[in-house]
C-alpha cells in the first residue's frame, strides 16, 4: 500500500511550482481578478514552449506522454496556485473527443492548432433551457445541402470571446426520443450571427451567453453521425478531467493556518491557541486530505486501465462540498474581518475566506452538479434504483 | 478495484491494494468475526459488551501477540495491520477490549523500563488484561476508562509520570450508550510508576495516536457495513408503489453517507500506513482519521437508521447496535472536534518549526 504519488511525481511536481513561481506573475492573477476571465494568453503559450499544456498527452502531438498520477501532481500544483486554465480543460477535453471520433480532415485542421496554443476550443452543452439535462439541448441545427443553419443560444460559454471554436451539441431531429435527436458541431465562432453576450457571477468570473443566428457551418465540422450526437457527448463527459479537485481549499487551508499562526486576539493571545479556531482548521485539514485521497484513488483507477466513474464523482462532489463549508466557516471563524472582500487590502490573508465563499457556488455546480454526482454515486456505486 | 500493480508514478506510488499478507489477515479475521461476533451473539453480551468467548478466539489467533515487535516477544503487525484487524472489528461490532489491550501491550513495550517489562508478559498471554486511560486523573478518578469494566489492569499518565495500576474494588462500571465495557476507576494509592520524563509522556502520547487510529478503523467497518445496511433496505421497501431508494430524498443522503465512508477509509488506511513511512504526519493523521470517521459512520449509521422508518429505531432491528457504537466508541476520547484541534495543533506546531 502506499498513499504518496511516487518520485516521478514529486519531480514533476517540483518542476511545476518552479514554473509557477515565475509564470504565474502577480500581474497575471491581478488581471483574473480585475476581468474575471480565467485564460491568459501568455500564460497559454509559456505551457506550451514547455510542453505542458497537454502533459499526459503522447509526444507526437506535443505532450509529454507523463502517466495519470505524474500529470494529478501537475494538476494540484496549478490549481493550489490558482493559475488561468479553464480554457485548457475545455481545448483538451475536445481534442480528446476530436482524437478519438473526428475524421482526418478535422483531426489536421484542429489538433495542431488546439496543442500548439494558437487557438481554444469552447464547450456548448448547456442552454439557457438545460443544464444537468444536457440531452434536452433545443439549439436547432437545419442542414442545408453541404451545410448545415444553427439556430439557438447557449449559456456558460466560458471564455468565447477568446476562442475559435464551441463544440456544439444542437437539435437535429426534434420528432424523436430526445437522446436521438442530437448532433455534435464544431462550430468556428469568429462569423456572422454569433453574438457574445458577457455574463457576469458572484464567483468573480466572466463567462457568456451566446446567441446563434442563422450560422452557417459546413457538415465537414460535425463530429459523429447526424442523431448521434449523445454517442460523442457521452464519450466527452468520460473524457472530462477526473483529477484533482480541492486545490483552493489547500490554499484556503495554508492561509488561514498562517493567520492562526501569526495574528493574536485583543488579548495578545495567538488566535491558534484558540480551541474553536484549532477545531475549525483541523476539521478543514481532515477535509482536505481526504479530497486528496478521493482524486488519487481516481487517478489510480485511471492509471490502472480502469474508468473512474463513481470514484470521481466521489472525488469531485466531496471536494467541491468542503470547498462550500469551509468558506463559510473561515469567514464564520474571523468574525467581522471575515467580510472583507478578496483583494481589498484591510481583508485578512488577502480575503481568501470571502473568495471560497463565493467560488464555491461555481464548484458545486460546473462539471456536473453535485445532485448529478450523487445520482451516479446511488446508481452506479450503491446500486440504487433510478431516481426519480 | 483492478489488482495491477505497477510504478506510474516512480517509486513509491499509489498503491491501494492490500498485499498478499495484508488480504489474508483480513480474510481471516474476517471469518473470525462472522463466526464468534453475529449480531445476535452482539445483543447477548449486552448491555455489559463483552463476549468472553470472542476474547479467547481472538487472543488464541495472536491478537495480543501480533500487537507487539518481536524484540518484546510479538510477532511485529505494523499499525496498518492492526487497522485492518480493527475494520473488522468494527464491521462485527465485536464485543471484546481488542483495541485497548493491543495499545496497552505496544505502550509496554515502548516505555521498556523493567516495571513496564514485567506487565508485558502477562498482557501478551492475556493472563491480565490490561487496558488505557484515554484522559489523565481528575480529582483522584479516572473517567471513562474504555475495557476498564473488564480489564485487570490500568496503564495512565498522569503529568509526565506513566503508572499502572491494579484494578478490583476501585473501579465502577458505567452503563453506557454503546454497550461499552467502561468503568470509571479510582486511582488506589499504591499505583506503580512505570516511566516518567519526556519520552515516557511522547510514549503516551504515541499510544492514544494508536488508540485513534485503530478506533477510526472500527468506525470504517462500522460505517461500511452501516450503508450496507441502508441499501438493502432501500432496494426492498417500497412506498408509493416504487422502492424508496428511488427517491433522491433517500439515495442522496445514502450517497453522501458512502461517500465519507469512502473517505474515512481511505484517510484511517494512511494514517495506519503512516506509522512505518512517514512518522512525522502519524500524530496529525491519527487525530484527523479519528474526527472524520467518528462523523462518517455517525451520519452512515443515523442515515441508515432513518431511512428504515419506525422501523429503525426497534431495538429488534440490527441498525440501532451500529448508531449507538458509532458514537460511543469515538466518544471515548471526545467530540470529533477535539480530534480536530488535537490534529491542527500539531500541524500549527510544524508551520512554528518551519518559520
Amino acid at each position: 500500500m502506499d498513499f504518496r504519488l511516487g518520485e516521478n511525481s514529486d519531480a514533476f511536481r517540483a518542476e511545476a511550482r518552479a514554473f509557477l513561481d515565475e509564470a504565474l506573475t502577480p500581474e497575471v492573477l491581478e488581471l483574473m481578478e480585475t476581468t474575471g476571465v480565467h485564460h491568459d494568453w501568455d500564460f497559454h503559450r509559456k505551457l506550451v514552449e514547455r510542453g505542458w499544456l497537454a502533459p499526459g498527452w503522447p509526444k507526437e502531438f506535443g505532450g509529454q506522454g507523463r502517466e495519470p498520477l505524474e500529470v494529478l501532481a501537475f494538476t494540484e500544483e496549478f490549481q493550489r496556485a490558482g493559475a488561468p486554465t479553464y480554457a485548457v480543460g475545455t481545448t483538451l477535453m475536445i481534442a480528446n473527443v476530436i482524437l478519438r471520433l473526428g475524421t482526418e480532415e478535422q483531426k489536421k485542421l484542429v489538433l495542431p492548432r488546439a496543442l500548439g496554443g494558437e487557438i481554444i476550443i469552447v464547450l456548448g452543452f448547456t442552454e439557457p433551457e438545460s443544464g444537468s439535462d444536457v440531452a434536452a439541448a433545443q439549439c436547432r441545427a437545419v442542414r442545408d445541402g453541404d451545410e448545415w443553419v444553427i439556430n439557438g443560444q447557449k449559456m456558460f460559454t466560458t471564455n468565447a470571446q477568446e476562442a475559435d471554436y464551441a463544440f456544439m451539441l444542437t437539435r437535429t431531429n426534434p420528432d424523436v426520443p430526445k437522446h436521438q435527436g442530437l448532433t455534435t458541431f464544431l462550430l468556428p465562432l469568429k462569423q456572422p450571427g454569433v453574438e457574445i453576450r458577457a455574463v457576469h457571477t458572484v464567483s468573480g468570473e466572466r463567462t457568456n451567453l451566446t446567441f446563434y443566428t442563422d450560422v452557417r457551418v459546413d457538415d465537414g465540422m460535425r463530429i459523429g453521425e447526424v442523431d448521434g450526437g449523445w454517442d460523442v457527448m457521452t464519450a466527452a463527459l468520460t473524457f472530462e478531467r477526473s483529477g484533482a479537485h480541492g486545490g483552493e481549499s489547500v490554499r484556503l487551508l495554508s492561509e488561514m493556518e498562517h493567520w492562526a499562526a501569526t495574528a493574536t486576539d485583543d488579548d495578545g493571545r495567538p488566535r491558534g491557541d484558540d480551541p474553536v479556531v484549532r477545531a475549525r482548521l483541523g476539521r478543514a485539514a481532515a477535509e482536505n486530505e481526504v479530497s486528496t485521497l478521493l482524486a488519487r484513488r481516481s487517478a489510480w483507477v485511471q492509471a490502472t486501465g480502469g474508468l473512474p466513474g463513481v470514484e470521481g464523482s466521489m472525488a469531485k462532489l466531496f471536494a467541491s462540498e468542503a470547498i462550500t463549508r469551509q468558506g463559510a466557516d473561515f469567514m464564520d471563524m474571523l468574525g467581522p474581518d471575515g467580510l472583507r472582500s478578496h483583494g481589498d487590502p484591510t481583508a485578512i490573508e488577502g480575503g481568501g475566506a470571502e473568495f471560497a465563499f463565493r467560488f464555491a457556488l461555481g464548484a458545486t455546480t460546473y462539471g456536473g452538479t453535485s445532485e448529478v454526482q450523487r445520482n451516479i454515486i446511488a446508481q452506479r456505486g450503491l446500486g440504487l434504483p433510478r431516481a426519480r | 478495484m483492478p489488482r495491477v500493480r505497477a510504478q506510474w508514478g516512480g517509486a513509491h506510488a499509489v498503491d491501494l491494494n492490500l498485499s498478499d499478507e495484508e488480504q489474508q489477515l483480513v480474510d481471516a479475521f474476517g471469518a473470525l468475526y462472522a463466526k464468534e461476533s453475529s449480531t445476535e451473539r452482539v445483543r447477548a453480551a449486552e448491555p455489559l459488551g463483552h463476549d468472553a468467548e470472542l476474547w479467547a478466539r481472538l487472543k488464541e489467533n495472536g491478537a495480543l501477540e501480533m500487537a507487539v515487535d518481536e524484540a518484546h516477544g510479538g510477532w511485529g503487525a505494523s499499525l496498518l495491520d492492526l487497522t485492518l484487524v480493527a475494520e473488522q472489528h468494527g464491521r462485527y461490532l465485536g464485543s471484546a477490549p481488542l483495541i485497548e489491550a493491543q495499545v496497552a501491550a505496544r505502550l509496554l513495550a515502548r516505555l521498556d523500563t523493567a516495571a513496564a517489562r514485567s506487565l508485558l508478559e502477562p498482557a501478551i498471554s492475556g493472563a491480565r488484561l490490561v487496558t488505557v486511560a484515554l484522559h489523565p486523573p481528575a480529582r483522584g478518578v479516572l473517567s471513562f476508562v474504555p475495557a476498564g469494566a473488564v480489564a485487570d489492569d490500568v496503564v495512565f499518565l498522569d503529568g509526565d509520570k506513566v503508572f499502572h495500576a491494579a484494578i478490583s474494588d476501585t473501579r465502577s462500571v458505567i452503563k453506557n450508550i454503546g454497550s461499552l465495557p467502561a468503568a470509571d476507576i479510582n486511582v488506589p494509592a499504591d499505583a506503580v510508576e512505570l516511566a516518567s520524563g519526556d519520552g515516557a509522556a511522547r510514549a503516551f502520547d504515541q499510544a492514544l495516536d494508536e488508540w485513534m487510529t485503530l478506533v477510526a478503523g472500527a468506525l470504517v467497518g462500522m460505517g461500511s457495513r452501516s450503508i450496507e445496511i441502508g441499501v438493502e433496505y432501500v432496494k426492498d421497501r417500497k412506498a408509493f408503489g416504487v422502492p424508496i431508494g428511488s427517491f433522491q430524498a433517500v439515495s442522496h443522503g445514502l450517497a453522501d453517507a458512502a461517500t465519507a465512508v469512502e473517505g474515512s477509509l481511505l484517510l484511517t488506511r494512511e494514517a495506519a500506513w503512516s506509522a512505518a513511512v512517514q512518522p512525522e504526519r502519524t500524530p496529525e493523521l491519527a487525530a484527523l482519521a479519528l474526527g472524520f470517521s467518528a462523523e462518517a459512520a455517525g451520519e452512515a449509521s443515523y442515515r441508515s437508521l432513518h431511512y428504515h422508518g419506525g422501523y429503525g429505531f426497534m431495538v429488534e432491528y440490527d441498525i440501532q447496535l451500529y448508531w449507538r457504537r458509532a458514537k460511543a466508541w469515538p466518544g471515548q476520547f471526545g467530540e470529533p472536534d477535539a480530534a480536530f484541534a488535537r490534529a491542527a495543533a500539531h500541524r500549527l506546531a510544524a508551520i512554528a518549526k518551519e518559520a
